[in-house]
């Protein structure tokens, strides 16, 4: 595996059974992600964009295959060291924010940092620094109830990037905000990705938002295919 | 930022639901301290009663008298120290609807036999001297402001003097404080004879005995050689050690040990329900939120335990105000113009209700916490 591949899939399977069903959402997928790269993951409903994300983001777990992280295995971690993985290497954005409502933006953006040996003082000031890269220093103190769906989503960056993960992973990140605000935090990941680096992978509904990406992979059924299914 | 800091704002974040909680520990809580403390003085009088002490009484009931003759022939028993005799005067001062408990007492035995009342030795002897002398205890020198020295009339609802007159003189000569904080400081304590010579029916009479014996081993060989003593006389006795005479005399209201024990498990009940069912739900509400938690890397365990911290906050917050509360009462009832006996909310009432507070916060909690612990990042996110 070649120093540049920070993620890597390797007959990677996927089922979910309800009852008596099987339905098989990935059979045998292959995948690698490169350091600093820009991904966008698109297509049509059910294909299997959250389940992959959610297996990048160690919330889920392949039923077979290797999965490895940094030269590291992922899939053979239990429940408890996953969450220690995802808390030191792993960035989300969801669609609807998914801030704590009774914390201010700072506070959230703290949540993170609980989980590192980060002293008080070093906190804050890591806190204000993801704050002023999304430009919201002066909302600080301000809850998400109080700030427009662009601010939260702002904020729910500053709160993915403020532990420093090696990935940041979105699901749908604009797809609840306007044209214009969408344009604004797929800038922001854009410059996270080729200012700071990051490696992003983002899963899209919309064509315009994975323009933003370095490259785009179309999911269908499952399986990676070369162009989007005109519909 | 601290889990506590996380789990405070969690706890605040409905206002009104805190507040209902909070309030239905905070009333249950103070109901316990109330009702602990009002049996925990129900039993002093069991629990300071002295060993070797009898109460004999006449056979028919307490309130049938006894002839003033019985006190030497018991005197005269084998294993018989001293005896006290006394009669109920039913005192009361200026306003007969507040009853004060006012005892004709011979002072010499008296003093020898009831030694929990502390007073100093030049008062007890001015007490035997002075034939109007009275003893009172510090909460009723509290209670109508009086002070060593006072000449104060005190009435009588049952007796009356030769001339008509239902009043007596009396000269305070002593208060008297309590050997423990439960020793009754309300009552008041005259000689006999004034009572005997002045009052116009009965005389010669008295009410009860009270006995003291060499040894608590002995009680019940005296007991038999006084009821054997009187029997087949006009007045026959029963004696009893006291604390078997405390018991009975709290008996006569009732079981009041049942009845506390239910209000109390009662409100306990309720609280359990009413708090428990607001918790679930209210992690139920942050179904989503615990699942972000998750995701961001907490692990479940250390949500389980935030979730456990939040119920327990509410258990000992509204607790120890309801202990708080309850003290407050006690206090202002004890400021208040009605002989009201003393309450105390000790350290053992306050631990037990510390221990209580714990349980029901773990108890309140543990459904929540065990939901929050089982819950899968994954389903969070799809259920809402
Ligand atoms: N927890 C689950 N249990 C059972 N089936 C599931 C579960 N999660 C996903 N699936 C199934 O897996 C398939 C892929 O779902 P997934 O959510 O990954 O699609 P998606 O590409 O994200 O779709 P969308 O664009 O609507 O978000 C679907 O058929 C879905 O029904
Ligand atoms: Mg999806």
């Amino acid at each position: 595996m070649s120093d540049d591949v920070l993620y890597k899939l390797t007959n990677v399977t996927k089922s979910f059974v309800k009852g008596k069903e099987k339905i098989t959402v990935f059979d045998n997928l292959n995948m690698e992600i490169e350091r600093g790269d820009f991904l966008a993951i698109m297509g049509p409903s059910g294909s299997g964009k959250t389940t992959l994300l959610n297996m990048l983001g160690g919330v889920d777990q392949p039923t077979s295959g290797e999965v490895t992280f940094d030269g590291g295995r992922v899939d053979t971690l239990s429940e408890g060291q996953l969450a220690g993985w995802r808390a030191n290497n792993i960035g989300f954005i969801f669609q609807f924010y998914n801030l704590m409502p009774m914390l201010n933006a700072a506070r959230n953006v703290e949540l993170p940092l609980l989980l590192t040996k980060l002293k008080s003082k070093e906190r804050k000031r890591n806190v204000a620094a993801a704050l002023e890269l999304v430009s919201l220093a002066d909302r600080a103190g301000h809850k998400p109830g109080e700030m427009s769906g662009g601010q939260q989503q702002r904020v729910a960056i500053a709160r993915a990037l403020v532990s420093d993960p090696k990935l940041l992973l979105c699901d749908e990140p604009t797809g609840d905000l306007d044209r214009e605000t969408a344009d604004e935090i797929l800038g922001i990941l854009q410059l996270l990705n080729t200012k700071f680096n990051k490696t992003i992978v983002m899963v899209t509904h919309d064509p315009r938002a994975a323009e933003f990406a370095k490259r785009t992979l179309h999911l269908d059924k499952g399986e990676f295919v070369e162009k989007e299914l005109v519909t | 930022m601290s889990d506590l800091y996380l789990v405070f704002k969690n706890l605040t974040r409905a206002k009104l639901r805190l507040f209902l909680t909070l309030f239905a520990t905070f009333i249950a809580f103070m109901v316990y301290a109330l009702l602990t403390a009002f049996q925990s003085f129900l039993n002093s009088g069991v629990d300071l009663a002295a060993d070797d002490r009898l109460v004999v009484l006449n056979k028919i009931n307490f309130t049938q008298p006894l002839p003033i003759a019985y006190v030497n022939r018991v005197r005269a028993l084998e294993n018989v120290i001293d005896v006290v005799h006394l009669n109920w005067f039913g005192g009361y001062y200026q306003d007969p609807q507040k009853m004060v408990v006012t005892m004709a007492v011979d002072p010499e035995s008296f003093l020898r036999v009831f030694n929990e009342y502390v007073m100093p030795e030049t008062e007890k002897a001015a007490w035997v001297k002075n034939r109007q002398g009275l003893i009172v205890g510090k909460k009723a020198a509290e209670l109508y402001g009086w002070q060593v020295g006072d000449r104060i009339p005190l009435n009588s609802n049952i007796f009356s003097q030769t001339d008509g007159r239902t009043d007596w003189d009396f000269d305070i000569v002593s208060i008297y404080t309590g050997e423990d904080e439960q020793t009754d400081t309300t009552s008041l304590y005259f000689h006999y004879d004034y009572f005997n010579e002045t009052q116009s029916f009965g005389r010669g009479m008295i009410g009860w005995m009270g006995v003291r014996t060499d040894d608590p081993g002995n009680n019940e060989k005296v007991i038999s050689s006084i009821d054997s003593l009187f029997q087949n006389t006009q007045y026959e006795t029963e004696s009893m050690p006291e604390a078997v005479f405390n018991k009975a005399f709290i008996e006569q209201i009732g079981n009041i040990g049942l009845i506390i024990s239910s209000v109390v498990l009662a409100a306990f009940f309720i609280i359990l329900v009413i708090v428990g069912n607001s918790m679930v739900l209210a992690i139920r509400e942050r179904t989503r939120e615990i699942g972000v938690m998750k995701t961001l890397g907490f692990r479940s365990p250390r949500i389980f335990r935030m979730v456990l911290a939040e119920s327990l906050l509410i258990a000992l917050i509204g607790g120890l105000l309801g202990l708080a509360a309850a003290r407050g009462i006690i206090y202002m009832l004890s400021q208040s113009s009605t002989p009201i006996p003393t309450l105390i909310i000790d350290q053992s009432i306050v631990l037990k209700a510390v221990g209580i507070m714990i349980v029901m916060g773990l108890v309140t909690g543990i459904i929540p916490a065990i939901n929050a612990l089982r819950l899968n990042i994954i389903t969070s996110f799809s259920r809402t």
